[in-house]
C-alpha cells in the first residue's frame, strides 16, 4: 500500500487584471493635475472669469487629456470610452452636488434659531419680528404629528387592502388597479387640496380644520403604501400561503394570520415611508388647515398650526427673524423626515438578510 | 359485530364538495376588492368635485378659459362675482407650467441618464450601496426645503447663470431679453424643478440599467467591447423606452409642483416664450398666490384650474407608467 502523498499544489493568487496598477494610478493623478493647472493658466490668462469658468475648464482639460492618453495608447474606442467616463462621473457630480448644498445650507442657516424653548413653547404671543430666542414650534410638532397620525389611519387599511387585492385575490381589476395607484401617485398635492376644498369645506363645514388637511395627506400617502406593501407582500413565499390553504385554512385567515404576520416589518416600513412622504407636504396644509399658532389638540375643530405652515409662515413674514425661525423649522422637518427613511432602509436591509 | 350490521346509522352524512368559499372568505373578497377600488374612486371623486365646482366658470368662459390670459375677477355690488365682466384664462399659466417642465426635463433627464450608469456600471462595489441611499435620500426631501433653498441659494447663482446664457447665447430666441430683468424667471424654476426631479428620474433609469441582461453585457464584453461601447451597444437600446417613462414620470412631477415654483417664480398673467425674463406662469402656484385673497367666485375658477392640471398630470402619469411598464419587456 502505498501512501499517496498529496503535496497541496500552491494555489496562485488570484489576479485581478482590471485593478489598476500604482503606475496607472500615478498617471491618472497626472492627468488630474494636469487638467487643474490647465484650467489654473486658462481662466488666469483668458478673459473667462469666476468659479464656474474653473470647473468648466478644468472637466474640458481633463477629458481632452484622458482621451489623448487613452486614444494614443490604446485607439480610438478606448478613446471614446475615457471621454464617455468623463460625462458619466460629471452626472453624478453635479447629481450630488445640490445635495451636498442643500443639507449645508439647511443645517448653517437653521442651527442659528434652534434652541430649547423651541420644544416647549409656541408662537402665539410672539410677533415675526420678535427675537430668536422667543417661542418655538411645540404647536407645530403637536400639529405635524395629529395631521400624519390621523392621515395615517385614513390612508393605512386602504393602502394595505389595495395591495392585498393585487397580490392575494389577483381577481381582473388586478391591472387597472395597479395603473390608477401609479396614476394617483402622480396627483399633484395641490389638486389633494382643492378637492377637500370642493368636497367637503365649501360644502360642508365651511371652517378649517385639521382633519380635512389629514384627509388631503392621506390622498397623497395612499399610493406610496399601496405600492410598498404590494411589493413587500410578493415577497411573502407562496408556500407560506398554500401550507396555509394545505391546512384547511380559508384565503381569510391564510391572509391575516400568515401572510400580514410574514411581511409585519415590510408593512412598518410601507407605513414610515408614506410618513415622510407627507410629513414636509406643505400645499394642501396651506389651503386647509388654517395654520393657528397656539397649540390645538382637536383635530375637528380650530385652526391647526404643523411645521410647513411654520416654515411657510416665517418665509413669507420676510423678516430677519422669522426667515431664521423657517430655517430651524425646516431643519427640524429635515431631521424628522430623513430620521424616518433611514429607520425605514435600515427596517428593509435587516429584512432582506 | 353488530355494529358492521348496521353501517348506515354510523355513516356520517356525505361531505358536499364545493369550490365555492366560505361565508369568510366572501366577506373577505367583497371588503378587499371595495378597498381596491377606491383609488379608482376618490380618483373619480376628485373629477367629479372639482368639475362641480368647476363648471360655472367652464360655462361662463368657454374655450378662452384655456386660450385666454387674462386674470380679473370683477365683482358687482351685491359683492357677488360678476361672471360677465370676469376674465379667467390659464394659457399663460399652462404654458408657462409647460416650459418650467421642459426646461427641467432638459436639464434633469441628462445628468439623470449619467448618473444612474455611473451607479451601475462605474461605482466602485464599496461606494454603491450608499450613493444610491444619498441619491434616494433626496428624494425624500420635503418640496419646501427645496423652495426655501431655490429662493436664498439658488436665485442668485441662477441668475449668474442666466446672465451668462445671455450674454453667450442671446441669439438663440427663447433667451432673448427685453428689459435686463433675470430674478424668479422660468429658467430658475425649471433649475429647481431639475434637481428636483433628478432623484426620480435618476433611480427609475437605475432600475432599468439594473435589469439589463447579464449575458448580453458579457457577450458584448467577450466580442471585445468598451464599457462605452457595451453601454452604447446594449444597455442603452435596453433601457431606452423606460427612460422616456421615467422622464415623462418626471415631467408629471415637475408640472404638479406648487411650493418649490411658488418661491422662485415671478407669475405674470401673459404668455412669455422667453425663459430667461423674471416672469413666469404656473397653474398649481397660481392657485396657491390666489388661493389667499379669492372671492368665492374666483375660487370656483380656480377648481377649474385645478381640474385642468390634475387631467394634464393624469393623462402625463398614465402615459410614463405606461411607457414604464412596457419597456420591461422590450430590449433586443
Amino acid at each position: 500500500m502505498s501512501v499517496i502523498t498529496t503535496t497541496k499544489p500552491a494555489i496562485p493568487k488570484p489576479e485581478k487584471p482590471w485593478r489598476q496598477t500604482p503606475a496607472q494610478r500615478l498617471i491618472t493623478l497626472g492627468i488630474f493635475a494636469l487638467a487643474g493647472a490647465a484650467s489654473y493658466f486658462i481662466v488666469a490668462v483668458t478673459p473667462v472669469k469666476g468659479k464656474l469658468a474653473y470647473v468648466a475648464v478644468f472637466f474640458i482639460a481633463f477629458v481632452t487629456i484622458d482621451y489623448l492618453y487613452a486614444r494614443i495608447r490604446q485607439g480610438k474606442s478606448a478613446g471614446a470610452d475615457s471621454v464617455f467616463r468623463g460625462f458619466v462621473t460629471m452626472g453624478i457630480f453635479i447629481a450630488v452636488i445640490p445635495i451636498i448644498s442643500i443639507l449645508y445650507s439647511v443645517i448653517s442657516r437653521g442651527y442659528k434659531g434652534l434652541h430649547w424653548s423651541l420644544f416647549t413653547k409656541d408662537m402665539h404671543s410672539t410677533p415675526p419680528t420678535g427675537p430668536i430666542g422667543q417661542g418655538g414650534l411645540l404647536h407645530a410638532i403637536i400639529g405635524t404629528s395629529l395631521l400624519v397620525a390621523v392621515a395615517l389611519v385614513i390612508s393605512v387599511p386602504i393602502g394595505i387592502l389595495t395591495a392585498i387585492y393585487m397580490t392575494e385575490i389577483k381577481g381582473r381589476f388586478s391591472r387597472p388597479i395597479k395603473f390608477l395607484v401609479q396614476a394617483m401617485s402622480g396627483v399633484p398635492s395641490i389638486v389633494a387640496g382643492l378637492f377637500i376644498l370642493a368636497a367637503i369645506v365649501y360644502p360642508l363645514t365651511k371652517t378649517f380644520n385639521s382633519f380635512e388637511g389629514s384627509l388631503a395627506l392621506g390622498i397623497l400617502m395612499i399610493p406610496t403604501i399601496a405600492r410598498t406593501s404590494e411589493e413587500v407582500l410578493l415577497l411573502v413565499p407562496q408556500d407560506l400561503r398554500e401550507s396555509g390553504v394545505a391546512l384547511g385554512g380559508t384565503q381569510w385567515r391564510t391572509v391575516a394570520q400568515i401572510v400580514l404576520p410574514a411581511a409585519r416589518g415590510g408593512l412598518v416600513t410601507a407605513m414610515i415611508l408614506g410618513i415622510a412622504r407627507v410629513a414636509g407636504e406643505t400645499a394642501p396644509i396651506v389651503l386647509l388647515t388654517g395654520g393657528g399658532d397656539t397649540k390645538n389638540w382637536n383635530i375637528f375643530h380650530g385652526p391647526m398650526g404643523s411645521l410647513p405652515f411654520y416654515i411657510w409662515k416665517g418665509f413669507a413674514a420676510g423678516t430677519n427673524e422669522s426667515i431664521t425661525r423657517a430655517w430651524a423649522g425646516i431643519l427640524v422637518l429635515l431631521v424628522m423626515v430623513l430620521a424616518l427613511f433611514i429607520t425605514a432602509r435600515f427596517l428593509s436591509d435587516r429584512k432582506k438578510k | 359485530m353488530s355494529s358492521l350490521l348496521t353501517p348506515k346509522a354510523a355513516l356520517p352524512p356525505k361531505r358536499k364538495i364545493t369550490t365555492e368559499p366560505r361565508l369568510s372568505d366572501k366577506i373577505f373578497r367583497r371588503v378587499v376588492t371595495g378597498g381596491g377600488l377606491s383609488s379608482l374612486l376618490i380618483l373619480g371623486l376628485i373629477f367629479i368635485f372639482l368639475l362641480m365646482q368647476g363648471l360655472q366658470t367652464f360655462k361662463s368662459q368657454g374655450i378662452h378659459f384655456l386660450t385666454g390670459s387674462a386674470w380679473n375677477a370683477a365683482v358687482n355690488d351685491a359683492n357677488q362675482i360678476d361672471l360677465k365682466n370676469s376674465h379667467f384664462g390659464i394659457a399663460a399659466m399652462l404654458i408657462g407650467t409647460l416650459i418650467c417642465a421642459v426646461i427641467a426635463i432638459a436639464v434633469a433627464v441628462p445628468i439623470s441618464v449619467f448618473s444612474a450608469l455611473f451607479l451601475t456600471f462605474y461605482v466602485p462595489n464599496s461606494l454603491k450601496k450608499i450613493m444610491v441611499a444619498v441619491i434616494d435620500l433626496m428624494a425624500a426631501f420635503p418640496s419646501i426645503l427645496f423652495g426655501l433653498w431655490g429662493f436664498f441659494v439658488l436665485e442668485p447663482i441662477g441668475e449668474y447663470w442666466a446672465k451668462l446664457l445671455h450674454k453667450y447665447f442671446g441669439w438663440v430666441p427663447f433667451f432673448k431679453m427685453e428689459a435686463p430683468f433675470f430674478s424668479r424667471s422660468p429658467f430658475i424654476a425649471g433649475l429647481v424643478l431639475a434637481i428636483m426631479i433628478i432623484p426620480i428620474v435618476t433611480s427609475i433609469s437605475r432600475e432599468i440599467f439594473g435589469q439589463t441582461p447579464l449575458d448580453r453585457i458579457q457577450a458584448a464584453y467577450a466580442l471585445g467591447a468598451t464599457r462605452f461601447g457595451m453601454i452604447k451597444a446594449v444597455a442603452f437600446p435596453y433601457a431606452r423606452s423606460g427612460i422616456v417613462g421615467g422622464a415623462m414620470l418626471g415631467l408629471g412631477r415637475a408640472m404638479g409642483e406648487t411650493v418649490a415654483v411658488y418661491t422662485v417664480l415671478n407669475i405674470v398673467y401673459k404668455i412669455n416664450w422667453h425663459v430667461l425674463i423674471g416672469a413666469g406662469g404656473n397653474v398649481a402656484s397660481m392657485i396657491l398666490l390666489k388661493f389667499g385673497e379669492a372671492t368665492q367666485g374666483e375660487v370656483k375658477a380656480l377648481m377649474a384650474a385645478g381640474l385642468v392640471l390634475f387631467v394634464v398630470t393624469l393623462i402625463v402619469n398614465s402615459l410614463a407608467d405606461f411607457i414604464v411598464a412596457r419597456s420591461g419587456k422590450s430590449g433586443r
